[in-house]
């Protein structure tokens, strides 16, 4: 319902820039920092993890106590080059790290490592499918060029305590391995960010880089959005910090289009400056800091020599990793299995775009849709009936506790006409309220006396009974009004409680009218 | 025994530089970058708040800002060298390849050691003074703008 309410205001905001403001363009650029999926940190053998016991997985360097040094990770290595990949870039064969220095609670060290001069890969692309069901009537076709990826630290956490003016500081996260992608501004609008984020979601969980769970902070989004008359050069932006969920992305792009529309055409002038996205008051508000624009007094890192990796062969030593070795580990990415599903299971796109947006449902899809007659009619049972019961039930379909077992048999017994529609949906109902992954579709259908009557006698007794208990509406049948065939049927289908294979009793009851 | 040789040694070299040995090392401090300016580097008031608040450690007196003014001093002798065409010499390494680690859990867990450094503490988090935070937390400023926006949504 809150879904529906979302979309229903989206569309009408759409309808009024159409009309208003035709004359800006927006130009909408992302940075997304992804959370490398390692035990240890970045420079540190401190372990990487979520949610510790504060101030825990904490090493002396990763508090920057004096005469302690940086040493790399080499699976960090290994996922910013895997990734870098995925995305076309080109992996530099010689890179090196530098000191950005700010000053911050949260920073022990007042300065991150990162790559400035020298990044670990440059000059990518991510290629993407945009559609928001209720919001685009069809799926098209996007992409963004990357412009560099990185390697960085992550800082500690901050907890803000507004009333005592203090912050309090967990250094858990600090040290923490990250990848920076940097986008070009290519974008136009906020349901393009969402989707271009959504598939660096489904990538970097592909290549087993990053978990993607935005919820944790695991893939966080800063976005500069300006806007310009067509034609113009780049105006100011604005940079949005550390949002974090897809939706998020779609609504604080929306919203500072919307506002930088509402100040330039007040009059206003839009200042280079740091905002924050409130999920909450759907609104983005200045953060503090930026009034100036900072020096980070980049630095070489001196305790760290340049990292060199080998782009020829697959040679592979530990100081020095193959590139050509990570190559051949890539697996099948998103956008291939779209393709994938589209021509050989002949999905329509909506249903293929739908179906790889959430990895599950995509392995569920490819292990029922063994028999490709049915792959259509499997894909939307998927995608309407499961999805609906996962919603109604508040469940993330990353936590689906339904097992492919159980769910071939629900589908089987489906086909085979054993069961109803309404009944299908039941059994997923209970399937995710006993979240037992030994109960099976047959048993539950048993012991509720759901299944499906297709014995020929008992249905034609069933309906010689309606007829003689609704006599009006058989009146009218005979008179000619052939639609009320529908409403015996409803009648039939509530008394029976959706025992019946409706097609069966549809032809039979027909049959019982025209004696 | 050692301690002998090393007290024996001690006296040697006692005895060399009594005995005015030339060496490189200059016994007084040399200016070997000549710099013609002179000027007085001098800070306004406002770039001393800016600094004060980005650092957040207070230098407003008149000897923190001597301080201040003299390391700028010291760091801009350097400046008028001529560096034309010379590439960046960035670390002494520069011929080595960085040394990866194993992906293993080895170091942490010494909370203890970790916080005994805090002068402030609570439920072993360490406390430090507000920084970057959003305006609205602490002055409502902006409420209007929000709540205008919100009913064009």
């Amino acid at each position: 319902m809150y879904r529906f309410i979302y979309y229903k205001s989206l569309r009408m905001c759409n309808r009024s820039h159409s009309t208003s403001f035709n004359k800006w363009e927006s130009v909408v650029g992302l940075e997304v920092h992804a959370l490398l999926n390692t035990d240890s940190k970045l420079f540190s053998g401190a372990q990487n993890t979520f949610g510790g016991v504060v101030n825990s997985c904490v090493s002396l360097f990763d508090a920057a106590i004096p005469g302690t040094l940086p040493v790399l990770n080499r699976k960090c290595v290994e996922l910013g080059i895997k990734t870098a990949l995925a995305l076309s870039c080109k992996v530099n064969e010689v890179s090196s790290f530098d000191r950005k220095h700010y000053f911050y609670a949260d920073l022990p060290a007042g300065y991150q490592i990162t790559q400035q001069r020298a990044p670990l890969a440059s000059d990518g692309v991510i290629n993407f499918q945009v559609f928001t069901p209720g919001f685009h009537k069809k799926p098209y076709k996007k992409s963004s060029k990357i412009k560099q990826i990185q390697l960085e630290q992550d800082s500690g956490k901050s907890l803000h305590d507004a009333e005592l003016k203090r912050s309090l500081v967990d250094l858990n996260r600090a040290g923490a391995p990250l990848i920076e992608v940097v986008f070009e501004p290519d974008l136009q609008d906020g349901e393009e960010a969402a989707a271009l984020v959504k598939e660096l979601v489904l990538i970097v969980q592909r290549l087993g880089a990053c978990t993607g769970r935005m919820e944790e902070g695991a893939l966080r989004v800063d976005a500069n959005v300006s806007i310009r008359r067509p034609g113009d050069p780049l105006s100011t932006r604005t940079e949005i910090k550390n949002i974090g969920s897809i939706r998020g992305v779609a609504g604080a792009v929306r919203y500072e289009i919307e506002r930088q529309k509402t100040v330039l055409e007040n009059g206003g002038r839009i200042i280079n400056e740091t905002r924050a996205w409130d999920a909450v008051g759907r609104a983005t508000i200045p953060m503090r800091d930026k009034e100036v624009v900072q020096d980070y007094r980049y630095m070489p890192e001196p305790n760290l020599p340049p990292l060199r990796v080998n782009l020829k062969s697959k040679h592979d030593t530990q100081h020095v990793i193959s590139v050509p070795l990570i190559q051949e580990q890539i697996p099948e990415l998103p956008e291939s299995s779209r393709k994938n599903l589209i021509e050989n299971y002949q999905l329509r796109p909506e249903a293929a775009i739908q179906i790889v947006n959430e990895p599950i449902l995509l392995e569920y899809f490819v292990d029922l849709a063994e028999e490709r007659s049915r792959a259509t009619k499997i894909a939307n049972l998927l995608i309407n009936e499961l999805l609906t019961v996962l919603n109604k039930n508040k469940l993330d379909i990353s936590d689906c506790p339904i097992t492919l077992r159980q769910l071939k048999e629900l589908f089987k017994l489906f086909f085979d006409k054993k069961i109803s529609l309404e009944v299908f949906k039941n059994v997923l109902d209970e399937l995710l309220i006993s979240s037992d992954s030994d109960i099976m579709p047959s048993k539950i259908i048993q012991e509720k006396n759901w299944t499906l009557i297709s014995d020929e006698t008992e249905i034609t007794k069933f309906c010689i009974e309606i007829i003689e208990n609704n006599p009006k509406l058989v009146k009218q049948y005979k008179e000619g009004k052939v639609k009320v065939l529908k409403a015996l049927l409803g009648v039939m289908s509530k008394n029976s409680q959706n025992k019946f294979d409706m097609s069966l009793a549809s032809r039979i009851m027909e049959e019982v009218l025209k004696k | 025994m050692l301690f002998r040789f090393i007290a024996l040694n001690g006296v040697t070299i006692q005895r060399i530089l009594s005995k005015n040995y030339c060496s490189k090392v200059p016994s007084k401090p040399v200016s070997t970058v000549q710099n013609d300016d002179k000027n007085k580097i001098c800070i306004d008031p406002s770039t001393i708040t800016l600094l004060e608040r980005l650092s957040l450690v207070k230098y407003d007196t008149p000897k923190g800002i001597k301080v201040l003014e003299d390391s700028i001093t010291f760091a801009n002798k350097i400046l008028h060298i001529n560096t034309d065409n010379i590439e960046p010499l960035y670390t002494t390494l520069e011929n080595e390849n960085l040394n990866l680690r194993p992906d293993k859990i080895t170091q942490g867990n010494c909370q203890k050691d970790i916080l005994k450094n805090a002068t402030v503490k609570e439920d072993d988090y360490f406390v430090a003074p507000t920084g970057n935070i959003p305006l609205l937390e602490i002055e409502n400023k902006e409420l209007p703008l929000k709540a205008t926006n919100k009913n064009e949504n």
